[in-house]
């Protein structure tokens, strides 16, 4: 053996060995108090991937309650749904925070959740409360589905970019929008909930196929749709994507100017206002709930001022509670949606699978 | 699972003597039995708890309505015409897949293992990086070689970024390297004059390559068929990002019936219809493996290799080097490319940005490059507990069979085991993870939400190659250097420490680095099991690539980039300690 | 049959053939014979093709063979361990080259029961070659070998790996099986015993070259080098010089041939030429040890101040260990090696 691996076997050894201790040591760190306990200190909230808080902000929670706030993520947020109503009256946690319109019905049918009205509600417009009444989910955010389009693009050609629906089935706009498949990606679903509300139960079919004839493209997933597709994206220009419009966010610009170095004047995208649908962020106390006191605490917090001013920044979304105010990145280089479209949770859960299979036969076979 | 690819031939059992048995390796005795039993039950518990038990419990929550079996809904679903269109592409893809694979892939074991040139070492641990490498990343880079703009479409106006190319190449592209260490690694222990031999008594060059090399590669040829067919018959993030809303595999359908629609008895007809596939495929892997113990005469693979000779072999030599170049390089260059494409052009922005939480703007809240750490600390865990419990396994395999009348039942048990070991990697993760959560709910195994979950989920399908790895190794040490040891006055604890250990050391280590190659590039089961806000690399990238933003795009590529890294100095220390002959494949 | 014109062979800077001149003639029973490295194993591989020349020709019925690939040159190999194929049992094995060259499959069976029937092995053709001793082993791989009815057989260390009764009897059977046949044959042997034994002539080879050919008898009774002598395993070769008809040597004046050339030289003793004496007589040694080789005891002598010195006797004539003797040289026993030739 020669000096050099007998170097690498010793370094290999002792890292192995290491290794098992750093585990350990990192597993008392992380602390492994679970959810169960009554009074514990610490409160657990479940959320899908996307959740995101300054570390600031939950200290603030800790010095306000004495509660410790410990962040499980579990997958997307369809997912993560799924896994609370598989272990439904077991819970991973105290608190579930990721239902949205399209994914309501599902959790309510399933008695996930305690209903709680959380202190400070009042300052949360009647129109975002997707449970009224009965209180069994509290809204926290909101977010846009919109149409972006891709400024340089348009601004080379002179073309002005479409700013409705019924623009998109424009000759104009011919090979030039990327959708993400319904089935399989949230924001491609709540485009397709977009169109059912502005055409109708029955339009729109129609809609659609004028998408389809106006040379549509599906893909599976937003990261294909937007780092791959989108030309107006950092991965779409690196991939010469050729689509100047894709089904994204309304908070996509301003995040776009966010992660660019250094920060542009304006945004390198725009939003098409009048093709957004609006998407309500909600949190529940889960049923079975280790520690209740905690959870109804954390909710309370959840759409109190301090936590709604963070949200846009954290996880690029807009706050419900009234007196939030916007980052300045929002005000300046986000559009205000003054007519999203919307549909009713319960609308949702009636017409969504059959609507899915009608719009796969319809766009993709 | 889904995107670990371990290699599993198992090596031939080089100096075991004619027929593969070594008559020196001692008979057993009732105390034989005990130590086998002793050794096995961590093995055995392990897999009970992490893997028999939660699968069977997902599984049978979906066949049970209320106190009774629902088994009537296994022909319900297994009729469905849509089913069975995901079936028939589930079968035909594996089957294209392994085909083009072994065609592209040959050549290249051929090369690896008869010719000498430099930079060798590292072509082989290039091919190798893929095939631990997450599928997010991997489907990002072959994109860049088959979509838009792509190699194919600079240099031939080729696009095949939506057809079902893609999918069949990205497949060789990620089992590339299973084929050249199974069939390259027997290949370089052939003895080249058996060709020789041939050619003396007047068979052409080809014909004595028909006649008696492809006749000895065979076994190891199947075995590499079978498992790329294995890990292309269970493609999940393959299919995913390449396929587009088209196609379905059995695996991205059992993940969509499982975590996207919980409709868990579909998921669980799905999830016994791959379980019987999957057996299949192992019992017939098992075989090829047994039959591969034939008399071959093996010889040092350093002594086989040769400078190229003639027009011929450098032409082979210089199209296996284009096709790598094209196929993996080209993919993997365009990660780097991009990690240093900034905005002002090349620099290390996206690199220095990995480094703050600050990066313009503030949102992440723990530098990017925290992932890096986690990823080692999971992954370190990960290999020890897979080295812990398949160094137990395959010691207990290797204990010498029982005397003649209770061998064949017991040998059957023990091959039994040494099967079920390998079947995580043809388990879905998200059944895994699923049944984690419905059955380590109550203390004193609540881990629903400790981190050990994730280690422990890597470990299954780390457990399989330390066993492949050892397996051999173990069996081939001489019983009678054990005996010279106890005459010479070593206790049998001793005698194992001074004769077992040199042996099996580098083994051991050849088989925790490969594990942690693989537990590095997990993703599967780190995302389907619920964990505490520390991403590893492949979910940091896989989170970093769901936002919009330039800086986001570029870090992503910087940590890919980094990951590769990562894996490849994992593959080449792992080469270097590559023991001489009868450890594993890999 | 074979001709070798200055055949070369190098390995990087190595030359393993440094231009070898050979000739086999028809019927001939040629054995290579030298120490491992001397390149006996590349000179096989070059006259079968398997290893190209870097200079030189190597011709086959007066044919030149460059360009020639291996399987149209018409000549057998017998590996030096056998590479019996695996997958294929005895008869597979021996019909292998049959079947390469296109014999009908009816001839092939009769072919190969006649082959194994001439190496002793009939109705072995079903045997699985796994399963099969070593001589055995080595019996199909002749079979294999005659078979395509090669015009040049070559062997490489044919009995290599025998144990040695086993391969005295072969060597006699392998020889009686080649005058029968009238087959050509190249060997290579580091066996200096087997080399006799099976051989016309022998070609004994060092470092790529030719130190010395001729037929068994003059090469063992004038070795034409000390290597030459000390690879025949002669021990007593000291300087000396020769004057009239003796030798001047560390040991005293030893009797040569006459007709020596004369001068500085090497001079071998063999042990049969070293006499034991009373102690009174010829040169004073100490006996140091004794070797009983079957018919005859090698004995070494221990000189004083001179080195030592192998005696062979009798069995019954052998002296005691330990026992003061005296050495008397004979001149019969006695050459004059060629200067120049270290070794």
């Amino acid at each position: 053996m020669s000096t050099t691996k007998k170097i690498a076997v010793t370094a290999l050894a002792a890292v192995l060995g290491a290794s098992t201790l750093a585990a350990c040591a990192g597993g008392s760190g992380d602390g492994s108090t679970g959810a169960d306990g009554s009074g514990s200190r610490t409160v657990t909230l479940v959320s899908h991937d996307s959740f995101n808080a300054s570390p600031d902000v939950l200290e603030e929670f800790t010095e306000e309650t004495g509660y410790t706030v410990k962040v499980l993520k579990s997958g997307d947020a369809v997912e993560a749904l799924n896994k609370e109503i598989l272990t439904k009256g077991s819970p991973q946690g105290d608190v579930f925070f990721g239902v949205d319109n399209t994914t309501l019905s599902r959790a309510l049918g399933n008695d996930l959740f305690i209903p709680y009205e959380a202190a400070g509600l009042e300052r949360v417009p009647e129109a975002v409360r997707l449970d009224p009444g009965k209180h069994r989910v509290t809204p926290v955010d909101s977010g846009d589905i919109c149409v972006n389009y891709d400024r340089t693009y348009f601004d080379d050609r002179g073309l002005a970019p479409p700013q409705t629906l019924d623009d998109l089935a424009e000759p104009a706009y011919r090979d030039l929008l990327v959708v993400e498949n319904p089935e399989r990606s949230s924001p491609g679903l709540g485009f397709l909930l977009g169109t059912a509300a502005a055409y109708g139960d029955d339009g729109w079919q129609d809609y659609w196929k004028k998408l389809r004839a106006n040379g549509v493209k599906v893909v599976d997933s937003w990261e294909i749709a937007y780092n791959q597709e989108f030309s107006g994206s950092a991965g779409g220009r690196a991939a010469k994507g050729d689509r100047p419009l894709v089904v994204s966010y309304a908070s996509s610009p301003p995040v776009e100017v966010l992660y660019a170095e250094p920060r542009p004047k304006t945004a390198p995208t725009g939003v098409s206002t009048g093709t957004c649908f609006r998407q309500v962020e909600a949190a529940g106390l889960l049923a079975g709930a280790g520690n209740e006191a905690g959870g109804k605490a954390l909710l309370d917090f959840l759409i109190s001022k301090r936590f709604q001013e963070d949200v846009p920044l954290t996880m690029f979304v807009n706050p419900v509670a009234e007196d939030a105010e916007l980052p300045p990145l929002f005000t300046e280089f986000g559009e205000v949606i003054a007519e999203p479209r919307t549909m009713a949770p319960e609308k949702i859960a009636e017409n969504r699978d059959q609507w899915i299979q009608s719009w796969s036969s319809l766009v993709l076979r | 699972m889904v995107l670990a690819r371990p290699e599993v031939a198992e090596a031939p059992a080089g100096d075991a003597g004619p027929r593969g048995r070594n008559p020196w390796r001692g008979k057993a005795s009732p105390r034989g039995a005990a130590v086998r039993a002793a050794l096995l039950a961590l093995p055995v518990a392990f897999f009970t708890l992490f893997f028999a038990y939660p699968v069977l419990s997902i599984v049978g929550r979906g066949l049970r309505v209320g106190d009774s079996w629902h088994l009537g809904r296994i022909a319900e679903v297994a009729g469905r015409s849509d089913i069975l269109g995901v079936l028939w592409f589930t079968l035909w893809q594996a089957l294209a897949s392994t085909l083009l694979t072994l065609l592209i892939a040959l050549p290249g074991a051929y090369v690896l293992a008869r010719l000498d040139f430099p930079g060798k070492q590292l072509l082989r641990a290039v091919v190798t990086v893929p095939f631990v490498l997450p599928t997010v990343v991997a489907g990002t880079a072959f994109l860049a070689l088959l979509g838009r703009g792509g190699l194919l479409d600079a240099l031939w106006g080729v696009r095949l970024d939506t057809t079902v190319w893609a999918i069949l190449l990205a497949h060789v592209f990620f089992n590339y390297a299973v084929v050249v260490r199974t069939v390259g690694g027997l290949w370089a222990q052939l003895d080249p004059r058996q060709e020789e031999a041939a050619r003396v008594l007047g068979a052409g060059r080809l014909t004595a390559w028909r006649r008696v090399t492809l006749p000895a590669l065979a076994p190891a040829v199947a075995a590499a068929a079978l498992m790329v067919f294995l890990f292309t018959f269970t493609s999940f993030g393959v299919v995913q990002i390449l396929g587009g809303p088209a196609y379905s595999t059995l695996e991205v359908e059992i993940y969509r019936q499982t975590a996207q629609v919980l409709d868990l008895s579909t998921a669980a007809v799905l999830t016994l219809v791959q379980f019987a596939a999957v057996g299949a495929i192992l019992a017939v892997h098992a075989r090829t493996v047994r039959r591969r113990e034939t008399a071959l005469r093996l010889v040092d693979p350093s002594h086989t290799a040769h400078r190229p000779r003639g027009a011929a072999q450098r032409a082979l030599l210089g199209s296996v080097l284009a096709t790598v170049g094209l196929l993996i390089a080209a993919p993997l260059a365009v990660l780097v490319q991009r990690s240093f494409d900034g905005p002002g052009g090349y620099g290390l922005v996206y690199y220095r940005a990995l480094q703050s939480a600050e990066a313009s703007g503030g949102t992440f809240l723990v530098p990017p490059l925290q992932a890096v750490w986690n990823s080692l600390q999971y992954a370190l865990a990960a290999t020890a507990i897979a080295l812990l419990v398949g160094s137990l396994a395959a010691a207990a395999l290797a204990l010498p069979r029982t005397a003649s009348g209770k061998a064949s039942a017991a040998g059957r048990v023990v091959r039994g085991f040494d099967a079920l070991l390998m079947l995580p990697l043809g388990v879905s993760a998200v059944t895994v993870g699923f049944g984690f959560l419905i059955t380590l709910d109550e203390p004193p195994l609540d881990l629903r939400t400790s981190w050990i979950l994730v280690p422990l989920a890597q470990a299954l399908v780390g457990v399989p190659f330390v066993v492949r790895t050892m397996l051999p190794v173990l069996r081939a040490v001489d019983a009678r250097l054990r005996e010279a040891a106890a005459v010479l006055g070593a206790s049998p604890l001793r005698a194992w420490r001074e004769v077992d250990l040199p042996l099996v050391r580098r083994a051991l280590l050849v088989a925790a680095g490969f594990a942690f190659a693989v537990s590095l590039g997990e993703f599967g089961a780190t995302v389907f099991i619920a964990r505490p806000d520390n991403p590893t690399l492949p979910v940091a990238v896989a989170r970093l690539l769901g936002r919009p933003g330039e800086l986001n795009y570029g870090q992503a590529m910087a940590l890919s980039t980094i990951l590769m890294l990562v894996c490849a100095a994992a593959l080449l220390l792992l080469d270097r300690l590559r023991p001489d002959r009868s450890a594993g494949e890999f | 049959m074979l001709v070798l014109e200055g055949a070369t062979v190098r390995f990087g800077r190595r030359a393993a053939l440094d231009a070898v001149d050979l000739e086999v003639a028809d019927h001939e029973l040629v054995c290579v014979l030298g120490p491992s490295g001397s390149g006996k194993s590349t000179l096989l591989r070059a006259v079968a093709g398997l290893q190209p020349l870097d200079g030189g020709r190597v011709l086959l019925g007066g044919a030149d063979q460059a360009g020639v690939p291996v399987h149209r040159r018409g000549v057998g190999l017998m590996f030096q361990d056998h590479q019996l194929f695996p997958q294929r049992d005895v008869g597979g094995n021996v019909a292998f080259g049959l079947r390469m060259h296109g014999v009908p499959k009816g001839e092939r069976r009769l072919r190969v029961e006649e082959l194994l029937e001439l190496v002793g092995l009939p109705g072995a053709a079903r045997r699985a070659v796994g399963e099969l001793s070593g001589g055995e082993q080595q019996r199909v791989a002749l079979a294999r070998a005659l078979a395509p009815r090669p015009r040049l057989l070559m062997l490489d260390e044919p009995l290599g790996q025998l144990d040695r009764t086993l391969r005295e009897r072969l060597v006699v059977e392998l020889r009686a099986v080649f005058r029968r046949l009238g087959t050509t044959v190249l060997a290579v042997t580091h066996d200096q015993g087997e080399a006799f034994a099976l051989a016309d002539r022998v070609v004994v080879m060092r470092d790529g070259r030719v130190a010395q050919s001729g037929t068994p008898r003059d090469v063992w009774q004038r070795p034409a080098s000390e290597f030459v002598a000390r690879f025949l395993g002669f021990a007593n070769v000291v300087p000396a010089t020769v004057t009239g008809g003796t030798a001047a040597t560390p040991w005293g004046g030893v009797p040569v041939p006459a007709g020596s050339p004369q001068g500085a030289c090497r001079l071998l003793v063999r042990p049969s030429a070293v006499r034991i004496g009373p102690s009174c007589a010829g040169l004073p040694c100490v006996v140091e040890s004794l070797t009983f080789r079957g018919h005859h005891v090698a004995v070494r002598l221990r000189p004083h101040g001179a080195p030592p010195l192998e005696a062979e006797c009798g069995v019954g004539d052998a002296p005691e260990p330990g026992a003061e003797v005296g050495a008397v040289f004979a001149a019969g026993d006695v050459v004059v090696l060629r200067p120049g030739d270290g070794g």
